[in-house]
Formats: structure tokens, C-alpha cells, sequence
């Protein structure tokens, strides 16, 4: 049933093929027998998994339920659930059993959707490859010495070992593209502001958002249509409607202008990973699509204007951490500032630790200027960059990261290297517009990723054009060696 | 040497909105400790902040009010510090770009004349919670009911020159937000709060001295006194050659002085930044004007209106006009006597006032009403009662008594007016004193107030004191 | 700009993290490496540029005033670290 896409599984369960209690129990025995290879589950909640499996099949039997009732699914463990332990990937809330639900946590609640688990994750979403969690590294499926990226690395090793049909992600600068490239699956991180941000665990508020992570853009339209839509509760969410993913999905390329920005193809991408995009534009070409050579000129600057502006911001939520009302506090302290400094210094990593500092520099008297505003100037330039893009293209396409998956602790020493995995993603997000990544090859047997962007709410269009370059290629069809 | 103060306040008025600011939890004082603090006061991982429509507009009430200017795109930003009772480990405020700002106050002085004070900002911020310190040994308790309340916090120029100033330029304010119903007043409770930033410097410098800081001192006599402590303190400084520090200190009204916070001597620095999670208050000149046909008649118009229609002294005018409630009040006894306003001015703030402090109580709790009052008025108006007779009745009523008709049926007060009555009392009067009588007629006029007193007397007060008079003299005269 | 572990210990302090004493000199040269690394920034020409904080270009919403939230303490304070009377507790502050 794990090779089954999540449609396919739809229909098998209104079929009366098994039932979504047989689902989640084979679901549950493979995280059970495989997962201590991946790490890629912090929690497991198999009781609450079947009891909501349960009341799945009951709504299916009454003929009630939408396509994603009784379907399990991942959870990152970046959302809150209610009773459920949240850890963020955390030290810090090690202990923290979330007293609400997020908003997508209820959404998919109501639609009938089985949470399996809550998924590994770089603490506090800080890192580009799940080396900086409190439970450990995952491990990429593909070749388990190598990282499945991060910060959604848990999901996106859940989906490609079959562990998942579906995953929730967030991304702030690449963190669902990145690991779904890097595991061979689709992964689409939606504008920023159609996915509600309640209780969803801040790491840069201006940046945040979740999207949705599976083996096909199908898969993730059916996920993706659940999770997004307006909430009041979200200052920042978009009051609009959400297009219908699904009917989107089978249109014409015809016309299609697909955009290739020169930066993202210089120096610093391997060879092989611009014939892995090079094909793909090849593929969308015999599908009537068209190429532009477009020019994003202060892409460069995206990664320094985001280690400004992600840590400012995260020194900011992160203060809340404080070993008072929640979460970890230290041992016996002698004073207020023994409380707040031994609480965070022990509850967090060293990732989290360093972020939280530049971003307190960058704030700090003096500094302000040229920094932290600096970057938003900046951060202005790049959003013109692709805004004058999409007066002529329809789609931008490139790589999503420079390399397939690397070993561990190949760069968990250098942290600007680290960053730099993430080269291609982060424009995205300081633009806040919608991304992606589909499967598009293999390079030394590990899968590679192409990007696609599309200008604000133009999810649709996204999904659209990876499900008909999926339609005419197998890439996200292929699964790791040991998790067949 | 000549010194002189320089004064700026910043006050923090907590808003009368039902919820906070972001939260959808109550503002009511007195809960049980944590009970109205919810996952959004609290700071709980991945909530957020959506702003509260009322205490918005009740900014733009206060701008509209105070001749401000209304900013028609705001931004909220963080301000960033470690404190138990900041669950967030920051505040969202207001920082570059306020809701409210240049705007102006006119303050009376005790001469009679009016001094414009500037207004440089008024921002909307939330609250924080409370710490308990007292009630463990050890440890101190934390309290979140109050986070998240919404405080308009209203920074003035440094244009005050005095405690006096400082206290009038409260006071205005005080009186301004309840007009407005924008916040409660209750200075007891917090929801009006002053910091004081004082300096001194030579009459006739144009540079401003070392300033310092004085925090939250809750009430309008605390205020003078802590800044007529803290001018002293810093002329005493100078005199002597020293330097101002700039700091913060705590007003200390057991001890009527001010001390430095102990805390630790570190440069505060917030490191404000444009809140993300909210975005830039966008507001239109369409909704500015509804909220500006809400306001309601400000005290300086009223007090005024009260000089013009009422024909009173601009002082009493003022007196009246303090409070909303009490020009209300005011307003309603002249209704309901129909008398005059001036009579109904004396009573409201003679009588009445003095009743209301000895007890305690607002104007709102009065157990005599407006329409009580008018109605005793009414009495003394018609004759009826004489004035004198008026606080007895007064005072009945205060008690509980019943209106001023019944006491005055059921105690028979109703003063006599029937001339014969009255000669009859006199006649009795000047047999009883024959002596007085032809003292008075040989010269001694003087003796006229024993005889009145007399006949009031007899009287047990009720003759008409005028009619008395009248009669009196004719009769002494001796015809 | 390279940090000293002086401004470490002072940023660490803002920050209110406790950093053992033989870690200071790594986050010195881990935070210089990446402020070096962020300073490439000076080079764009950013003159006359209106700061962009915010992605997307929409206006604050404004919630009606109304008190939906009920009293749940206790679901709050059994995940406090420590709680009594109520009350959440921290050592005692001195002001």
C-alpha cells in the first residue's frame, strides 16, 4: 500500500479495497521495522493514530469524509497538536506536551486526515541538514551516511522511505525544498500567507510558512488544498480564496515561459546538477513550454540578507524561552539572570545559540543600521528582481540546491558553507513567493531536484506544471534501495 | 542662583477595551492570578498577535481630542528585554511610527491664565504582567492577567516648568480620557500611570540639564511631591558642584524621596525591530472622520458652554467640568430644579461635594441623586423651605430618608408664610423682652439679630427669613 | 568585522545565554566567519531604497473587541516548570 500515491489510496478506501485502519497499522509497522535506520519520527502516536483511523473509516462508511479522510500522513513536529508532545526538534521543549492545535493541525483534523507522528526536524527549524536536532540527525534513505537536508529532513525521509504517503513541512529559506530535492520527492512551500502561521512554531515570522511534502505534485495539491486558507487568528494570512489545486493539475503547457535566471546557473553549481535542470527544461519544451533567459541580479546577495534578517527575528521569538511558563529550565538557580541564562544556554544547540546571537548583534545599538536595515533594503531589491522577472515569464526554473545529498558532518563544522546549500531557496522566501521542488534525476545514484517559482498565489501553476512534467517522466516514481 | 524645572510625562493610560490588545482574553481587573492570561499572553510557542479594532480607535479618539495628528500608516515594533512578567521576552509597542502624534493640551495655571502643553506621541503597546514579590519567601510569583492589556502611552514636550504644571497637565489628561470613555481613570488599580522625566538648568539656558527618571507613581499628590523631591535633589546636586546622573528612580511615598533602581548598570539596549508578525495599521480618512463624529463635548468646550449658558464664574465653570460625571450631574440637577444654575452650582459644589468627600465616594455613588437634589432645590426656589432648612433636609435625604417633599411633609419643615403667623411670633417675642425693645428703640439697632434669632426660634426655623425681617422692623418701629 | 570573546560574552549576555567559558573563543571565530561573510551586503547599492520588512503588501486586520477566551490555567500551568497559588515562579527579583 506504501507505493500507492495518496489519491490512489483515496480511492482504494472508498473502493472498500482496506480500510484506514489497515492503512495506518501498515504505516505504523513500517515506521516500527525501518525507522531506527531514517530517525526521521520524534513521536509516534500510534494509539491516537488508529482511534483517528477509526473514526476515519466510520465517515467513509457513512459516506462522509473528503480525499484526505483517512489517509495518514507526517507531521512535522514544528506544529502544535494538542496533547501531543511538540519538540521542535528541541531541547528546550523536550517536555512540551502543546496545549493547542495548530491551525493546520485542525484543518487536516477535520479532514479526516491520520497523523502517524510528529517528524525529525533541525532544532527550532534551524539548519539545512537535520544535524542540529536534539534527537539526532536523520538519515537520507537513499544512502543513510548522507543528510536528507533539513530543516524538514524527517518528513522528507519519511515520504521517500515510504514511511508517510504524506508530510507537512514549513520553509523559511529552503527548509521543504531543500529535503524534498535531496530525497527525491515533491515538496511545495506555498506564498507566504496561505498557510495560516497559528501555532506553528516561530523560527522568522516575515519568512515562515508551511506546505506540504509527498512523492507526487498530485499528492501534494490534495495535502496543500487542506492546509491553506485564510485564518483570523493570523494576522499575516491572506483573505482569499484558495484555487482548486486538483482541477488545476491536468491544463496545457502550451505558451508556458519558463524563466532561467543566468545567476542561478554560475559557478558553485555542479556540473551535473545543470544537466539534471538542463533536461527538465527539455522535458517541459516537448511539453510546449518555452524558455527565457531571465536575470535576477541581486540573487547573490539572497543568503547574506537572509543571516541578517532569519536571525533578527529569531533572537526575537526565541526569547520567549525562558524556563518560566514552558519548556526547559535549568537546575536549582540562584538568581533571575542564573534562571534565564543556564535555562537557555542548556535548552538550546549550538545552531540555535549562534543564530540567536548574530541576530542580537545585528539589532544591537550601533549595529541597526547596517545591518538589519541594510538587509531590508537589500531584501527590497531582490523582491524587484523577481517582480520585474514575472512581467515576463510565467514560471522561474533552476536548481534547488547546488549539490545532491552530502555526507554528515561534512558541514556541520563550517556554518557558512552550511548556509550556502541553501543559495537557490532563499530569494524565495525573501520575496515571500511561492516554490518548489520536483524530482528530476540522479546524480551518483542520489536524487536531484529542480526548482520551480511562481509568482504570489500562483500555487495552481506550480503544481500544474510538476504534475505534467511528472506525467511524462518517473523520477519521483523511484524508491531507495531497502525501503521497497 | 535661579533654577528651573524642565518636565516631561509619560503616562500610561490603560485602555476600557473588553479584550486585549492582541488576545481575545478579558481585561477585567481582580481574576484570580492567570486566569485571563491565554496562549497568547502567555507567549506559548507559535501564537499570534491580531490587533484589537476598539483600542485603535480609542487612539484615534485621544489624537482627535488633543488637536493631534493621526497617522494614516503605523507600525508596531518589538522592544526587546528579559523580565518575568514580559512572557514574550518582548513588548509589542510602537516605536517609529506612532498611531498618534505633535499634537496639544491647554493646561490652566492659578492665575487664570492657560499654558499649551505639547503632546509628542501617544502609542499604542501592551502591558505586561505583575510581579509579586511579597508573597513568597524566596521566590517571586508571576501574575499574566494583565499582560496584554492595551496602554496608550502618552509622552508630552518637555514644555512643564513646575510640580503645579506637571500635576495640572495630569489632571487634564485624567479628566480628557474619561470624557472619552478611552480608560477608566483608576489611578488605584494602575489604569493610569505616570513616569516623570525631570531636569534643572539655569534660567535662561536653552540646553536641557542631566534628566532622570521617575516611574510609576500613582497618584496626582505623589506626582508633585516626587518631582518637587527630585528638583530639590538636583538643584542640591548642582549648588554643590556635583553631576546629574542619568538613571531611573523610584518614587518612595512612605518616605517622600525618590532612590535609584538598584538594578544592574547596563545601557538598556531594546533592539527595536518592525514586528513581523503584524502588519503596518493602514487607517483612511473616512474612518478617522467616524470615529471624530463620536467624540464626545470636551471639557474645554463644556466648560466654556457652562460659562455662557449658565452665566457661571469661569472657575466654578471649571469645577463643574472636571469630570465628565460631575458636569453631568451638574447638568441634570439644573434640569430637574429648573431653577437657578447658580443655586444648583452652590449646592452641586458645596453640599453635595463635601457630603461625597466625607464618605468617600464618586459622584457616581451619591446616594442623592440629580433629580433629588433638583427636587430639593426646587423647595428653596418656591419657597417652600428656606435655605438653612435645605441641609437639614439635605441631610435627611443623604441618610435615606426619602425625597426632599416627603422629609419635608413628615418633619414639617415647610417654612411659614403667613404674615399673621409670623406677627403673631413676633408680638410673642417683643413681650417676652421688653427691655431689648426699648433698648433697640433708643438707639440700639443693633439688637435687630437677637430679635431675628428669636422669632427663627420660635419658629423652629420655618418662618420665612425675609418676611421676618420685613415684619420685624415695622413692628420694632413701633407703630 | 571579527568578534572578540568579549563581545561574545557581552552579546551573550543581551541574549541571556549562559556560554561556557572554553566554547567562547569558537563562537568568536563561528560568529566572525558569518558576519564576514554578511558584510558582503555593504557592496549593494541600496541608496534611496524604502526597507522591506514585510513580504507581502497588505494592511493589518483588526479583530472585533469581543472576549472569547476562557480561563484555562490549569492546562497552561501543568506544563509550567513551577507553579503555586497560581502564581508562576521565578527566584526572587530585587528591584
Amino acid at each position: 500500500m506504501h507505493d500507492l500515491s495518496a489519491a490512489e489510496l483515496a480511492a482504494g478506501l472508498r473502493k472498500g479495497d482496506f480500510t484506514s485502519q489497515e492503512l495506518t497499522r501498515h504505516f505504523l509497522d513500517r515506521i516500527g521495522r525501518l525507522d531506527e535506520r531514517l530517525n526521521s519520527f520524534i513521536t509516534v502516536t500510534a494509539d491516537q493514530a488508529l482511534a483517528e483511523a477509526a473514526a476515519a473509516d466510520r465517515r467513509l462508511a457513512a459516506g462522509e469524509g473528503g480525499p484526505l479522510t483517512g489517509i495518514p500522513y507526517a507531521h512535522k513536529d514544528i506544529f502544535c497538536t494538542d496533547g501531543v508532545r511538540t519538540s521542535c526538534g528541541s531541547r528546550m521543549l523536550d517536555d512540551f506536551i502543546a496545549p493547542y492545535d495548530a491551525t493546520v493541525t485542525e484543518r487536516l483534523r477535520a479532514a479526516g486526515a491520520v497523523m502517524l507522528g510528529k517528524t525529525n526536524m533541525d532544532e527550532f527549524a534551524m539548519g539545512s541538514s537535520n544535524e542540529t536536532s536534539y534527537y539526532g540527525p536523520v538519515r537520507n534513505p537513499w544512502d543513510t551516511d548522507r543528510v536528507p537536508g533539513g530543516s524538514s529532513g524527517g518528513s522528507a525521509a519519511a515520504v521517500a522511505a515510504g514511511l508517510a504517503p504524506l508530510a507537512t513541512g514549513t520553509d523559511t529559506g529552503g527548509s521543504i525544498r531543500q529535503p524534498a530535492a535531496l530525497c527525491g520527492i515533491t515538496g511545495i512551500k506555498p506564498t507566504y500567507g496561505r498557510v495560516s502561521r497559528w501555532g506553528m512554531i516561530a523560527f522568522a515570522s516575515s519568512l515562515d510558512q508551511g506546505g506540504a511534502m509527498a512523492r507526487s505534485a498530485e499528492d501534494c495539491a490534495l495535502l496543500l488544498q487542506a492546509m491553506a486558507g485564510f485564518d483570523p487568528r493570523d494576522s499575516t494570512s491572506a483573505e482569499r480564496p484558495v484555487d482548486d489545486y486538483l482541477a488545476a493539475l491536468a491544463r496545457p503547457l502550451e505558451g508556458l515561459r519558463v524563466g532561467l535566471p543566468r545567476e542561478y546557473f554560475g559557478e558553485g553549481l555542479d556540473p551535473r546538477m545543470a544537466g539534471v535542470v538542463e533536461a527538465a527544461v527539455g522535458v517541459l519544451e516537448g511539453l510546449g513550454a518555452q524558455r527565457v533567459e531571465i536575470s535576477l541580479p541581486n540573487m547573490e546577495l539572497s543568503v547574506p540578507t537572509y543571516y541578517i534578517v532569519a536571525p533578527a527575528e529569531c533572537s526575537s521569538n526565541l526569547s520567549r524561552y525562558d524556563g518560566v511558563r514552558f519548556g526547559y529550565r535549568c537546575q536549582d538557580p540562584v538568581d533571575l539572570e542564573d534562571l534565564y541564562k543556564r535555562s537557555r544556554g542548556e535548552g538550546f544547540g549550538a545552531e540555535v545559540k549562534r543564530r540567536i546571537m548574530i541576530g542580537t548583534y545585528a539589532l544591537s545599538a550601533g549595529y541597526y543600521d547596517a545591518y538589519y536595515l541594510k538587509a531590508q533594503q537589500v531584501r527590497q531589491l531582490i523582491v524587484e528582481d523577481f517582480r520585474r522577472a514575472f512581467e515576463s515569464v510565467d514560471l522561474v526554473l533552476g536548481p534547488t540546491s547546488p549539490t545532491p545529498a552530502f555526507r554528515l558532518g561534512e558541514k556541520v563544522d563550517d556554518p557558512v558553507t552550511m548556509y550556502l546549500s541553501d543559495i537557490y531557496t532563499i530569494g524565495v522566501n525573501l520575496a515571500g513567493l511561492p516554490g518548489m521542488s520536483v524530482p528530476a534525476g540522479f546524480i551518483d545514484g542520489l536524487p536531484a531536484g529542480v526548482q520551480l517559482i511562481g509568482n504570489y498565489f500562483d500555487e495552481a501553476r506550480l503544481l500544474n506544471v510538476a504534475h505534467r512534467y511528472q506525467q511524462a517522466t518517473d523520477w519521483h516514481r523511484r524508491t531507495p534501495e531497502g525501503f521497497a | 542662583m535661579e533654577w528651573e524645572a524642565v518636565i516631561g510625562l509619560e503616562i500610561h493610560a490603560q485602555l476600557a477595551t473588553r479584550s486585549k490588545i492582541f488576545s481575545a482574553a478579558s481585561t477585567a481587573y481582580g481574576a484570580p492570578p492567570n486566569t485571563q492570561a491565554c496562549a497568547v499572553d502567555l507567549g506559548l510557542p507559535g501564537v499570534l498577535p491580531v490587533l484589537n479594532a476598539e483600542a485603535v480607535r480609542m487612539a484615534v479618539k485621544f489624537g482627535l481630542a488633543t488637536h493631534s495628528n493621526i497617522a494614516r500608516r503605523s507600525v508596531f515594533a518589538r522592544k526587546n528585554y528579559f523580565y518575568p512578567d514580559l512572557p514574550k521576552g518582548y513588548q509589542i509597542s510602537q516605536y517609529e511610527l506612532p498611531i498618534v502624534y505633535d499634537g496639544w493640551l491647554d493646561i490652566e495655571l492659578d492665575e487664570g491664565e492657560t499654558k499649551r502643553i505639547g503632546i509628542t506621541r501617544a502609542h499604542l503597546e501592551e502591558d505586561a504582567g505583575k510581579s509579586l514579590h511579597d508573597a513568597f519567601e524566596d521566590m517571586t510569583g508571576i501574575d499574566l492577567n494583565r499582560a496584554g492589556t492595551p496602554l496608550l502611552e502618552i509622552v508630552s514636550e518637555p514644555d512643564l516648568r513646575s510640580a503645579r504644571e506637571a500635576v495640572a497637565y495630569m489632571k487634564k489628561l485624567h479628566a480628557l480620557v474619561r470624557y472619552l470613555e478611552i480608560c477608566d481613570g483608576n489611578m488605584q488599580e494602575g489604569s493610569f500611570r505616570c513616569d516623570a522625566n525631570v531636569s534643572v538648568r539655569r534660567r535662561g539656558e536653552h540646553r536641557f540639564g542631566t534628566r532622570t527618571e521617575i516611574k510609576n507613581v500613582n497618584s496626582f499628590r505623589f506626582v508633585e511631591r516626587a518631582i518637587n523631591y527630585e528638583i530639590e535633589r538636583q538643584i542640591d546636586i548642582l549648588e554643590s558642584g556635583g553631576a546629574v546622573v542619568q538613571e531611573t528612580r523610584l518614587y518612595d511615598s512612605a518616605r517622600d524621596e525618590t532612590r535609584s533602581m538598584r538594578t544592574k548598570e547596563e545601557a538598556n539596549d531594546y533592539r527595536y525591530f518592525p514586528e513581523p508578525d503584524l502588519l503596518p495599521l493602514v487607517l483612511d480618512d473616512a474612518w478617522i472622520e467616524e470615529v471624530g463624529q463620536t467624540l464626545p463635548e470636551l471639557p474645554d468646550a463644556k466648560k466654556a458652554r457652562f460659562v455662557d449658558d449658565y452665566g457661571l464664574s469661569p472657575y466654578d465653570a471649571g469645577v463643574l467640568t472636571a469630570t465628565r460625571e460631575l458636569a453631568d450631574y451638574y447638568e441634570a440637577v439644573v434640569a430637574a430644579c429648573g431653577g437657578t444654575a447658580k443655586l444648583a452650582a452652590n449646592w452641586v459644589m458645596g453640599e453635595l461635594s463635601g457630603a461625597l468627600n466625607k464618605a468617600g465616594l464618586e459622584i457616581g455613588a451619591s446616594p442623592v441623586t440629580a433629580e433629588a437634589l433638583g427636587g430639593l432645590l426646587r423647595r428653596i426656589e418656591d419657597n417652600t423651605i428656606s435655605g438653612k432648612i435645605a441641609k437639614q433636609v439635605f441631610e435627611a435625604m443623604w441618610a435615606g430618608e426619602g425625597d426632599a417633599d416627603q422629609i419635608i411633609d413628615q418633619r414639617g419643615l415647610r417654612q411659614i408664610t403667613d404674615p399673621a403667623a409670623i406677627e403673631a411670633m413676633i408680638r410673642e417675642v417683643m413681650e417676652a423682652n421688653p427691655k431689648q425693645v426699648e433698648q433697640y428703640r433708643a438707639g440700639q439697632e443693633k439688637l435687630f439679630g437677637f430679635f431675628v434669632g428669636q422669632v427663627m426660634k420660635a419658629s423652629r426655623g420655618k418662618a420665612n427669613p425675609a418676611q421676618v425681617n420685613a415684619a420685624l422692623k415695622q413692628l420694632l418701629a413701633g407703630d | 568585522m571579527g568578534l572578540k570573546p568579549s563581545d561574545v560574552e557581552g552579546i551573550a549576555h543581551l541574549a541571556r545565554l549562559r556560554i561556557a567559558p572554553e566554547d567562547v573563543p569558537r563562537y568568536a571565530q563561528d560568529l566572525s566567519s558569518i558576519l564576514a561573510f554578511v558584510e558582503r551586503l555593504e557592496a549593494a547599492d541600496t541608496e534611496g531604497v524604502t526597507p522591506l520588512a514585510h513580504p507581502l503588501d497588505m494592511a493589518q486586520r483588526l479583530r472585533p473587541d469581543e472576549v472569547t477566551e476562557t480561563d484555562q490555567r490549569e492546562r497552561f500551568q501543568a506544563i509550567a516548570p513551577r507553579v503555586e497559588q497560581g502564581l508562576y515562579l521565578v527566584p526572587k527579583v530585587i528591584e
